[in-house]
This record gives C-alpha cells, structure tokens and sequence, in this order.
C-alpha cells in the first residue's frame, strides 16, 4: 500500500510529467489560456493515461514477450486506435461527456507523455495495479500543471508585459518558474523512499 | 533578408530549415526534446543525429512510396514508417553509445511523437518529389541539431562548467547547477527566443518601413507561425 502511495506521489508532483521530466509540452503551451479548457484537457489526459496503462499491461502481457522490438510500433499504433474506439464510444453514450473531453482526445493520443508513460511503465516492470496507480497519478500531475499554468496566464493578461517577451518566451519564463517550484518536492522522495 | 524566390531554388530547400524557418526556434514545434535532453552537448548531438536520421530516413522513403500511400490513411502510414525508424535508431544509439542512451531515458523512443518529422511528412514529402524532400528534411534536422547544440552548449558551459565534457572556465568557476536542472531548460529557451524576437524587431524597425511594430516577416510566404501559440497537434483547439 505503501508502495503505491509512493509512486502516486512520486509521479505526480516529484517527478511531474511537465515540470520535471518536459512530457506533453505541447498541450502545456498550447491549451493553458483558459483554466476550463486546461482542466477539461487535465481530465481527457488523466482518461487517456489510465486507458494506456490497461492496453500496456495486456500487450506486454499478452503480445510482446516473444517480440520486443516491435514494443513502438505495437504501443503507438494500439494507443491511437483504441482511443479513436472509445471516442466513438463516448460519442454515442454520453453526448454531454464529449463535449466535454471530445475534442481533446484524439489530439492528446500523439502527445508524448501518453508514449512515455507506455515506456515507463514498460521500464520499470509495473504489474496491473501499479501500473494503474502510476498513470493516474501522472495524469493528476498533468492536470495540476495545466490548471496552475492556466491560472497564471490568466492572470499574465492584466499584466503589462513589455512587447517582446509576449507569447512564447512569457509562457517559458512561467513554466520555469513553476519548474523550480516543483523542485522542492525533490525532498518528499528522499523522505519517503 | 533572404528573399525567396518565386520558384523556390534547390539550395532554398535545404537552406530555408537552418534559420528562417528552423523548427524550433521559428516554428516552436518539438520542444520536448529540445528541453529535456540539452543539458549536456553530448545529450544534443546525439540527439540531433538520431532525429536527423529518422526525419531523412522517413522523408526519402514516403516521398517515393507517395502515389501508394492512400490520401485517407496516410497520418498512420507516416506514424507507422516513422515507428519503424525509430526502432532503428533506438537500437542503434544503444548499442554505439550506451551511456548516453541511458541518459536520453525515454527521450530516442519518443522520436516518433516529435511533431517536426510528423510535421514535415504532411506538410512537404507527402506531396513533392524525393531530391526535394530529402533536402528538405536535411535542412530541417539541420535546424533542429542548430537549436539543440545552442541549447546544450549554454546550458552545459553556465550549468557544468564544461564543453564536451572538456572544463572550459578555471577552477575558481562556481557552475550554476539549475542551469543543467529542469527549470534551467525552460529558462534558457525563453531567452534565446527573447534574443531573436528582439533582434528580429529591431531589423524590421531599421531594415524598411514595417507595416506594425512586431511585424517580423513582412515579406516571407506564409506558413511561418508567429511566435504566440505554438503547437502540433493544439492549435486548433
């Protein structure tokens, strides 16, 4: 029990996909202008994470012991198809769920913390239930760094920001901020493990 | 200050991905990569070299196969090729320099979601013919192995000290760890975009009369995003 505590905690804010490891910078820059569309895609990545993690189990499991080298090519094309399933799954369920999430999963399915997850937990040996724990764990990380990056940026445009630092180099400088932030967790690790 | 010409000559294609339109710095496309693994100059170059590879390799083989590659599943097909050279080249950087695959970790595996070699494919050799594409792709690794060598090496030099491992400041220098840290990735990227924006402004200011302040590329065609929101697969949201 201990031990999932710990790579949940571990995951999301020790070694946070976006701010420590640079996972999935793309939507960090990208969707972080408003704080309903960073949590709404915080979620649709916390779905898609656990939903990898699963597909990961059952492939190693199942598929790739007796062919290793076709690990990146299994995860990337099973990961894409299977959240193109569920999409149109959600789509005919629950309309009001995918307005919602819809639009944002099939972007975030080539996004590389999806992969990365794939190949840590692969890394690692992760059973099921770890494994699990770990890809929720990440995504709440995501999602903590999306809203928190949002919240800031919100706040970025009252501010009176000289013309060059606009756009791009304003967001890193933020990012960076939030990064050293982060970096004090460092210590819960070493604490804990 | 390049003017491109109407048709674009073959040096163009090869020379239009090294600065004017260079993917990272200009397009922001594929800064995982140039974030995560430049905290060394070691890390860059063989970073640089592999994703050369794949975007060549990549590049040559769907610009020759493109009248087989049907129009509606095309995206999979280039996702699919592009896997396959990673495979490759994730065999080949462990078995040549073992330590520094250990220390790029995920990062070779994750070629095949670099929005730069996805980018290229959709955007150039899935329509123009092989001698094009292949320069085409290696100018754009050219780009991207300038940004991460610009990258590693300020972060390597302020961060360790040290260039290529080589110690390049007596030993009375205090090296600025946060600089090889994750933070330190964040930061000096936003100042090497600060330096060209600013840079780029003041041309423009003195170059000609500029249509708007900011206004970098008044005369380039199109495609060039502005540095506002950048993005692979998000801008659309």
């Amino acid at each position: 029990m201990g031990d999932l505590a710990w790579i949940f905690f571990s995951a999301m804010v020790v070694n946070n996909f976006t701010l420590a490891l640079f996972l999935g910078l793309c939507p960090f820059m990208g969707v972080s202008g408003r704080i309903e569309t960073a949590l709404r895609m915080g979620l649709a990545n916390i779905f898609v994470l656990t939903l990898t993690s699963l597909s990961v189990w059952v492939l190693n499991r199942f598929v790739l012991e007796t062919a290793p080298y076709l690990r990146l090519i299994a995860f990337i094309v099973v990961i894409a198809s299977l959240v193109q399933i569920v999409e149109m799954v959600i789509k005919k369920v629950s309309p009001t769920l995918f307005r919602q999430l819809g639009i944002f999963l099939p972007l975030i399915t080539t996004n590389c913390a999806i992969l990365a997850l794939a190949i840590f937990t692969t890394a690692r040996g992760y059973g099921l239930v770890e494994g699990l724990v770990f890809a929720v764990g990440a995504g709440f990380g995501l999602a903590l760094a999306l809203v928190l990056m949002a919240s800031i940026r919100v706040n970025m445009d009252l501010a009176d920001v000289p013309g060059v630092a606009r756009g791009l180099a304003l967001v890193l400088v933020i990012a960076g901020s939030l990064s050293l932030a982060f970096m004090g967790f460092a210590g819960l690790l070493s604490s804990s493990g | 200050m390049m003017r491109p010409a109407r048709a674009v000559p073959a040096p163009e294609e090869l020379l239009k991905g090294l600065w004017r339109q260079n993917p990272v710095l200009v397009h922001a496309l594929g800064l995982c990569p140039t974030l995560a693994v430049t905290n060394s100059v070691a890390n860059a170059i063989v970073m640089g070299l592999a994703t050369g590879f794949v975007l060549v390799a990549s590049s040559g083989l769907i610009s020759s196969a493109k009248r087989l590659i049907p129009n509606q599943i095309r995206i999979s097909t280039y996702i699919l090729i592009i896997a396959t050279f990673v495979t490759v080249v994730e065999f080949i950087v462990q078995a040549t320099v073992p330590d520094i695959a250990k220390a790029l970790g995920p990062f070779v595996a994750l070629i095949v979601v670099n929005c730069i070699i996805l980018g290229r494919q959709e955007a150039f050799a899935g329509k123009q013919p092989v001698g094009r594409s292949l320069l085409d792709a290696l100018g754009m690794s050219g780009g991207f192995m300038i940004a991460l060598l610009l990258m590693g090496s300020i972060r390597e030099v302020l961060g360790s000290g040290t260039f290529l491992g080589v110690p390049v400041f007596g030993s009375h220098f205090e090296p600025w760890v946060i600089m090889v840290l994750p933070p330190g990735g964040f930061f000096t990227l936003a100042f090497i975009l600060l330096a060209i924006t600013w840079s780029a402004q003041r041309r423009s200011r003195s170059d000609q009369k500029p249509p708007r302040a900011g206004e970098v590329n008044g005369h380039r065609v199109g495609s060039d995003a502005p540095a506002a929101v950048p993005s692979c697969h998000t801008a659309r949201v």
